[in-house]
């Protein structure tokens, strides 16, 4: 009987038919190296299995789970929506007059919004932490389909504490959140705009309060949000204007 | 295509990656951009064929293409920790604790062969057709990787709870 390292793998992933496995079996009681090659080789095969099998209980991700169809019928369904409703925006926008742009506005607004609901969170303010600073960039530029950079805020006095992901009209929207020793906060609001659109510059407003600088640039819209008077703000909004926009 | 198709896949495209990645956060990220693809690629897939080894043949490329373009652009890598196979030394051996830090030292493409079919996911056969690969290249590769875990764990197993069935 020939016995082929070919043999022995299968005999080890259990993919031998039975009288083939006999065999092996019979050679093994012979070979005393070739069986302690195998029982090793069985044992990682455990090893692995008891290590990485836990994986298949856990709950899976809502991420993986809400990945929409991009062909096909859903994204004809889709475009075709966007379009009878692109038609009934553009007749009403015939209606309006549309010196400011309404986008960016839209902008202020909603983050100004995201600061007032976040920023007071005592044990929750973020998802994920600066702690995991890679993974937080990685999987929110990932979200938004661009590559994000939240700024380094610490010459004026602020760290990161964190980002979270939020929905916007737009699709997903990453909010990062910094906070000064006084545990005063600042968040940064960036959302994905219709390039169309084209670039707004660097503008102030205030909401219920809160005092929010916001611009576009490109495809992504920024805006940092502060509870605190407009000159306060100013200086670390120039900050992020000009790390986000070299 | 829809979710309902695939998602009774994702655990195991899950495990797999983790295996493969080690990072849960980066796994999850490649079974992200897996299923997108194979969403956007279902044209692709020739209905009958197995699915699920399908989609393991995707992920492979998928990974493979991004090991590639993090090691072309070495600032762009956030996580290489797992990329590239670490030189084995006497001091490394010592530090190999468990199954998980010694998987990882292999090189990619004999850790693919190895989890793939020691987690089962994968007949000889489909493994060497989801990654392209003639099934001698198979055998050679989950030979030397089998080998390579051997040298690192020998002394580990020894100590270990699991007896070796002889």
């Amino acid at each position: 009987m020939k016995v082929s390292e070919n043999d022995l793998q299968a005999f080890v992933d259990d993919l031998l038919a039975p009288e083939r496995r006999a065999e092996i079996e019979a050679h093994l009681a012979r070979d005393a190296d070739a069986a302690d090659r195998v029982a090793a080789y069985q044992d990682q095969n455990a090893q692995l299995r008891a290590h990485f099998n836990p994986v298949l209980d856990e709950p899976i991700p809502q991420r993986l789970t809400m990945l929409a169809p991009r062909r096909g019928f859903a994204r004809f369904a889709v475009a075709a929506s966007w379009l009878v409703f692109g038609v009934a925006i553009g007749w009403i926008a015939n209606f309006l007059v549309a010196d400011e742009p309404m986008r960016a506005v839209t902008l202020a607004r909603s983050a100004a919004i995201a600061h007032a609901v976040y920023s007071p969170e005592v044990r929750h303010p973020v998802e994920v932490g600066a702690d995991q600073h890679e993974h937080l960039v990685r999987w929110l530029s990932k979200r938004l389909g661009a590559k994000l950079r939240p700024p380094l805020l610490t010459d004026s006095g602020y760290e990161l504490v964190g980002g979270r992901l939020l929905p916007g009209d737009r699709g997903a929207v990453a909010q990062f959140m910094y906070e000064d020793p006084k545990g005063r906060r600042l968040t940064l609001y960036v959302s994905r705009m219709n390039v169309s659109q084209g670039d707004t510059a660097f503008r102030f407003s205030r909401e219920n309060g809160v005092s929010v600088f916001y611009w576009v640039d490109g495809a992504l819209g920024y805006a940092l949000s502060g509870n605190m008077p407009k000159q306060d703000l100013l200086g670390v909004a120039t900050a992020v204007y000009k790390q986000l926009n070299p | 295509m829809d979710q309902v198709t695939l998602t009774p896949h994702i655990p195991r495209l899950r495990r797999y990656a983790r295996a493969l990645v080690r990072d849960r956060y980066a796994a999850d990220d490649l079974v992200q951009d897996t299923l997108e693809r194979a969403i956007n690629k279902f044209h692709l897939w020739r209905p009958g064929s197995d699915l699920r080894a399908w989609l393991f043949a995707i992920m492979h490329n998928v990974h493979v293409n991004q090991v590639r373009s993090r090691a072309a652009r070495p600032e762009a890598s956030l996580d290489d920790g797992d990329l590239l196979p670490q030189p084995v030394t006497d001091t490394d051996r010592l530090e190999i604790r468990d199954m998980q830090s010694a998987i990882a030292t292999l090189p990619i493409e004999q850790r693919e062969v190895i989890l793939l079919i020691a987690l089962k996911q994968l007949s000889y056969a489909e493994v060497s057709k989801a990654l392209g690969i003639p099934m001698g290249t198979v055998m050679s590769r989950l030979f030397r990787a089998r080998e390579r875990l051997r040298a690192q764990l020998a002394g580990v197993t020894s100590q270990s709870n699991l007896k070796l069935v002889r």
